[in-house]
């Protein structure tokens, strides 16, 4: 910690990249832990597909050969955390919220392996670093499409747990489709898993029978989109993967995480020992939310407007959050013009005006 | 028809739906407790079904094989336990835990690389003129061929039990499988047949999960169809027809609180979610209260038997 931090300053006062005076390594072990199966075709995959890409970027410099699949988020992930760490990785990639307390206990242990917790905000030990995407800019373009195609005015949002990454979404969603059609509405309902392919199936069938005829989902697994194929009509989108099997109805556009960027970004900066602990939390700009291919069951006017939401978000001239905007209780959030800053959105826990269902706690 | 925002045809349809493999494998388990032997691997044989049943129909296009695969698939699991408790004679419980667990990992194993690949339809049954009814329409007429043997089910079963020679036999052998044995009826072979029966019945809910329900293969996808499969045979006092009950009640739930939350409910879900099994405890309370004789609990559930005893 001490050392670290000594580092940090001198070389912040003598204006020289850290490398100078930090080691590189000849090869690196990057390890994955997942919290579903790489063939989740959603945000396991996603990240796998990720890894493949560090074995393709570095080659023999790295051996990203080691992930496990499926590793429920509690005591089992502190066992897989430490029998990578005591098994040589050098760094390891933890994909899921629910690892955060496991990531942070194991950290304190193996100060020399470099943990990485995606979505998460605890950084207790030195060799923690987070990243994130801000997936709710994704969600602003997809809000835009749904309030626009929607025939009945209903939106449906399959939300996995009530958390801000996800509130965040409902919210950007929800504006993003006002936006386009004052008459919107949005029914939400928790699945409680980020994925229970049978649950979600049943969830999507009950949105569906609420009359809802767009779909959006914050869960991983395509079952919403199958579901979504039985009635005519109904579109949904892929979520963290394309999920281009589902094209070009009922999946009309995605949500697609990139993670490739950051991993390559971080294993090359061990590579090269300019590794610093970080926190990450890029958006569309950076290339991390990707929005997949608009189909052509999407009018040529909404594919542009979407299109249009997508590069002004990318360019910084639009924020999926933008003021005057209030609470769902009435009580004023953002002012006119005014945006919410990182710690604001991070911590969010209240639906916006005009949403009427209730955040369970 | 709504009721609280919810249109009430539309979830009738949907709990029928969504019953079909809780019923098909606990009519299974009814069959299989009633000829006195316990086998609570049901999840396991349920999600191997799954998987080999998602299996054949990809591979051959047709999902009626996929069914018939399904069914075999849960059998094989079946016969696995039939050796362990009636030849080996093994504990009748752990070896059921066992089954489970290894059905977990076995379908895990069988099921690699065949994720995110869409499974042939399943057809409704074209009923044509029957749809249209209104409301009885959507509810009894608009199924898939599965909906309709799972409901052919319960009567076969019912009646088979209850006025059939077979079914006096088994039933015999499930309430004392010594008095059966000395009037020369063969035990071990009528229940590895009971067995076989409720393996089949269960990989076939299975299969109807990963290839209707859902329809895709994951890991564990059947995610504990099998352990409420299990309660509702207690539930429903080892009868077929209040296994259809406790399906529609159990399945119907679940899907009720989804609805409750689309419709924007204030009731809190984790209430309706409980409920079912708050329902079975106090079944549970009533059988062991003394009353267990007259719930229709078979005598000799769960004992092992042997021609030396």
């Amino acid at each position: 910690m001490k050392r670290r931090l000594l580092l940090a300053t001198a070389a912040a006062l003598m204006a020289l990249p850290a490398a100078t005076f930090a080691q590189g390594m000849d090869k690196v072990k990057a390890c994955f832990i997942y919290v579903g199966p790489v063939g989740d075709g959603g945000w396991t995959f996603q990240h796998d597909q990720a890894r493949k890409a560090l074995i393709e970027e570095f080659g023999d410099r790295v051996d990203a050969s080691t992930y496990q699949e499926s590793v429920p988020e509690g005591a089992d992930a502190e066992r897989v955390l430490t029998q990578m760490a005591l098994s040589g990785c050098n760094i390891i990639f933890a994909t899921s919220f629910g690892y955060m307390d496991a990531v942070n206990n194991v950290a304190a242990k193996f100060p020399n392996v470099k943990f990485e917790h995606a979505t998460g905000y605890r950084r207790d030990h030195a060799n923690v670093s987070t990243y994130d995407a801000r997936f709710y800019e994704g969600r602003a373009v997809t809000g835009t499409i749904a309030g626009m195609m929607t025939k009945s005015d209903k939106i449906g949002y399959i939300g996995s747990y009530p958390i801000p990454e996800n509130i965040q979404g409902i919210n950007a969603a929800y504006l993003a489709a006002k936006k386009v059609n004052p008459d919107v509405t949005i029914s939400v309902v928790w699945a409680y898993s980020w994925f229970d392919p049978a649950k979600e199936a049943d969830a999507a069938r009950a949105l569906i029978e609420q009359g809802v005829d767009v779909i959006l989902q914050h869960t991983d697994s395509t079952a919403p989109l199958a579901e979504a194929a039985k009635t005519e009509g109904v579109i949904g989108f892929g979520q963290a993967s394309d999920m281009a099997e589902f094209k070009p109805s009922p999946r009309v556009a995605s949500i697609i995480d990139n993670w490739a960027p950051y991993y390559i970004e971080r294993v090359g900066e061990l590579l090269d020992g300019t590794y610093e602990q970080g926190a990450t939390w890029a958006g569309i700009a950076g290339g991390e939310v990707q929005i997949g291919e608009i189909t052509d069951a999407v009018p040529a006017d909404v594919k542009a407007e979407a299109e249009k939401v997508r590069d002004a978000i990318a360019s910084g001239e639009l924020h999926p959050f933008t003021g005057p905007l209030n609470k769902q209780d009435g009580t004023e959030w953002l002012a006119d013009g005014e945006t919410p800053d990182d710690a604001d959105l991070a911590g969010m826990n209240f639906f916006v005006e005009g949403i009427t269902g209730q955040i369970p706690n | 028809m709504d009721i609280g925002g919810i249109n009430f045809v539309t979830l009738l349809s949907t709990l029928i739906v969504a019953s079909v493999p809780i019923l098909l494998a606990a009519l299974g388990e009814l069959v299989v407790e009633k000829s006195g032997t316990l086998n609570l691997g049901v999840e396991g044989m349920m999600i191997v079904g799954a998987v080999t049943g998602f299996v054949a129909a990809v591979s051959t296009g047709n999902p009626f094989l996929g069914f018939v695969a399904g069914a075999a698939a849960g059998a094989a699991m079946a016969g696995i336990f039939a050796v362990l408790t009636q030849v080996l004679l093994a504990n009748q419980v752990a070896s059921g835990l066992a089954l489970t667990l290894f059905g977990l990992g076995l379908s895990s194993l069988i099921g690699q690389g065949w994720n995110g690949i869409r499974p042939p339809v399943t057809g409704d049954v074209p009923l044509g003129p029957l749809a249209e009814i209104p409301v009885l329409g959507p509810i009894v007429f608009s199924h898939d061929w599965m909906v309709y043997l799972s409901f052919a089910m319960v009567f076969a079963i019912g009646w088979y039990l209850k006025s059939t020679r077979g079914g006096l036999i088994l039933r015999a052998v499930g309430e004392s499988h010594a008095a059966a044995h000395a009037l020369g009826y063969k035990v071990r072979r009528i229940r590895v047949l009971a067995l076989l029966f409720g393996g089949a019945m269960a990989g076939c809910g299975g299969a109807y999960v990963s290839l209707v329900r859902v329809p895709q293969w994951t890991d564990g996808i059947t995610s504990g169809a099998g352990w409420i499969a299990l309660a509702i045979v207690v539930f429903a006092s080892w009868k077929p027809w209040r296994v259809l009950l406790g399906a529609w009640l159990f399945g119907g739930i679940s899907v009720l609180q989804l609805n409750l939350q689309a419709a924007g409910s204030r009731i809190p879900v984790e209430y309706l979610s409980m409920s079912p099994y708050v329902i079975t405890i106090l079944v549970l309370v009533l059988i062991s209260s003394g009353r267990g004789r007259t719930m229709g609990a078979p005598a000799d559930l769960g004992r092992t038997f042997h021609t030396s005893q």
